[in-house]
């Protein structure tokens, strides 16, 4: 690809990315519920995955060669269908259905409502053993299909997540590529220097550490360098035997200053004009439709 | 005269699937160590490419079957129940039972025949935990004929299945005639002064039970329950109608089990006062079997007595069957 065509790709997906976080600001504030803080440090990595790296096919969702995602970080469910809508799995005025009575848009990911998932998740440390699962099954299948997981940083303190790390490298799991979004915080976590300050659930390096241990490999990125982000996810599906584990170095509700590291905009409800600030701060105009412009 | 002895349940599970394997290459078997213990290591015998160890990490082993099951591949969990579903339980609650993925949990070494454990092995809430589970069907073979037709028809069930799984051997109630339906109660003995309601390995034992009372004069009707969910409401209704005196008996606690199930059925359907025997909200603990039996009250003897004395009991009270 010439550095023209590759700048214009990049550019494509950051304005995809754009569109992803203003459909959770839509989805959240319509809802009056749901998460902002983890899905908007995702955004990034999933305009990555769903718009460039993974094989899909929106209109067959459960094309039995397609790639995987697992949300194993289940109550960032608004951007994972922000990505959903995005990319045309249905239609973006869906979103504004989010978390209400009726909705293929639980609060947390159903498959059993909405055939682009491909796992139910929302019980945290769970997905990266279906993860697992599905990565084992595809390679037995003869499949060429890769898995990807997303975790949280928080989520590693499940024991289960570190069960999954164990055993997926005895198996010899590189089409398993797991993406943790360290972001930094937790909903609540622990205390850091003074009343508004939290520390981060794993200090510098530690992750990485971790999942070295653990007999992955381990690769690290600046979630919100769109270039950097392509790169890595595009290294990671080159598999060398070995599971891989991306730690992505994100920022908490990235995208709306006022909520960028704060760990109380892990849930919580917008003000009338604090939605329209984050609009406005995502260059979006708060009278147009749900996912942005086109 | 008593019930001949079977094969033990594990055994039957071990062959069993296995022989299915051959003829079904979608099935996987999953093990947490345990697989010479409960005869999954038949399996990776025959076939070592789907015999997945999964190490001893069970709740990352019931996700991996999860997301397996969503690959067209069908997943057999084993290990000891207090593995494969005390200590697991969110997992299958949130990635099986709520997904409906094509999982097949086999709960080995249930009930009080364990092998010397203790109260951590012993495991006598699962039916409870189970059938309470929504979207989870749960079953518990009488002998090794039932449970093999069970393994069998589970294998070409699309769905969540939970089998209850006996270490060692237990009698035989069974013949080559059986068929097991699922979701359906089968009469095992007709009589019209007491209705004894039983599930798992615990019926060859009412069986037994039934005729110690005959020869006191008292003709026991038995209902042999082996799938807790769905449950067979009308048939146990109907056997409740036949004495109008009923008890019910289990190798596991009575709340929530079959105990809770029948009481729940007839309470709704047709009220009716019901002796529960089981586990009286105890845990279990080391000994030989026969003697957990007798500490218990679920041997065939013991079970007998208790049943004559709540007879005689109800003829008192003035809840007289209708036959008397």
């Amino acid at each position: 690809m010439s550095t023209t065509t590759h700048d214009a790709e990049i550019r494509r997906l950051e304005e995809v990315a754009r569109r992803i976080r203003v459909g959770i600001i839509r989805g959240v504030n319509q809802a009056k519920a749901g998460h902002l803080g983890g899905p908007l440090s995702a955004a990034d990595i999933l305009a990555a995955l769903y718009f460039r790296v993974m094989r899909v096919r929106p209109d067959e969702p459960e094309w039995p060669d397609r790639d995987r995602f697992v949300l194993s970080k289940g109550h960032s469910s608004i951007g994972l269908y922000a990505a959903l809508a995005v990319r045309g799995y249905f239609p973006i005025e869906e979103l504004l259905t989010f978390d209400s009575f009726g909705s293929r848009l639980q609060g947390h990911p159903d498959m059993t409502r909405l055939p682009a998932l491909d796992m139910s998740t929302g019980s945290l440390g769970m997905g990266i053993s279906a993860g697992l699962g599905i990565a084992l099954g595809t390679r037995m299948a003869g499949r060429d299909s890769r898995t990807f997981v997303m975790l949280g940083d928080g989520e590693c303190q499940e024991g289960e997540v570190w069960e999954a790390a164990f055993l997926a490298p005895r198996y010899d799991l590189d089409n398993l590529i797991v993406i943790v979004d360290h972001n930094k915080l937790q909903q609540y976590g622990w205390p850091g220097n003074g009343p508004d300050e939290r520390l981060s659930p794993e200090g510098p390096g530690e992750l990485v550490a971790r999942w070295s241990a653990f007999g992955w490999r381990v690769l690290e990125v600046d979630g919100h360098d769109m270039a950097a982000v392509v790169r890595v996810l595009e290294a990671a599906t080159v598999g060398d035997g070995r599971p891989v584990a991306i730690i992505a170095n994100t920022i908490k509700g990235r995208g709306v200053s006022f909520m960028e590291g704060r760990y109380q905009w892990h849930t919580r409800v917008m003000t009338a004009d604090e939605f329209t600030t984050a609009m406005a701060e995502l260059g979006e105009p708060v009278t147009t439709s749900v996912g942005g412009a086109a | 005269m008593t019930l001949p002895m079977g094969r033990a349940l594990r055994e039957v599970f071990g062959q069993t699937v296995t022989d299915l394997a051959n003829t079904d290459p979608r099935i996987v078997m999953l093990d947490a160590d345990t697989a010479s213990s409960t005869k999954a290591d038949i399996f990776h015998k025959a076939h070592p490419e789907r015999f997945l160890q999964m190490g001893i990490a069970e709740q990352n082993m019931l996700g991996v079957a999860a997301g397996l099951a969503t690959t067209g591949y069908v997943p057999f969990v084993s290990t000891f129940v207090a593995f494969a579903v005390v200590r697991p339980l969110d997992q299958i609650r949130v990635l099986i039972a709520q997904t409906g993925l094509n999982v097949k949990i086999c709960g080995g070494y249930a009930g009080l025949f364990t092998g010397v454990t203790g109260k951590t092995h012993l495991i006598v809430d699962d039916l409870s935990i189970m059938r309470a589970m929504p979207g989870m069907i749960t079953i518990a073979p009488a002998d090794d004929v039932e449970a093999e037709q069970v393994l069998r028809w589970a294998a070409g069930y699309d769905g969540p299945v939970y089998i209850r799984l006996v270490r060692d051997a237990t009698q035989r109630l069974f013949d080559e005639k059986y068929a097991f339906a699922p979701g359906k109660a089968v009469v095992v003995r007709d009589g019209g002064d007491v209705t004894l309601i039983s599930t798992g390995t615990e019926t060859p034992r009412v069986v037994d039970a039934a005729e110690l009372l005959a020869a006191r004069g008292i003709q026991a009707h038995i209902l042999h329950v082996p799938t807790l969910k769905p449950l067979d409401a009308p048939a146990i209704v109907a056997a409740a109608d036949r004495t109008g005196v009923v008890v019910t008996v289990e190798e596991g606690t009575v709340i929530g089990g079959l105990g809770g199930a029948v009481t729940e059925t007839l309470s709704e359907h047709r009220p009716t006062v019901v002796k529960r025997l089981g586990l009286q909200d105890v845990y279990g603990e080391s000994a030989s079997n026969d003697e957990l039996l007798e500490l218990y009250g679920l041997s065939a003897a013991r079970v007998a007595d208790r049943v004559q004395a709540f007879v005689e009991a109800q003829k008192t009270a003035g809840h007289a069957s209708p036959a008397a």
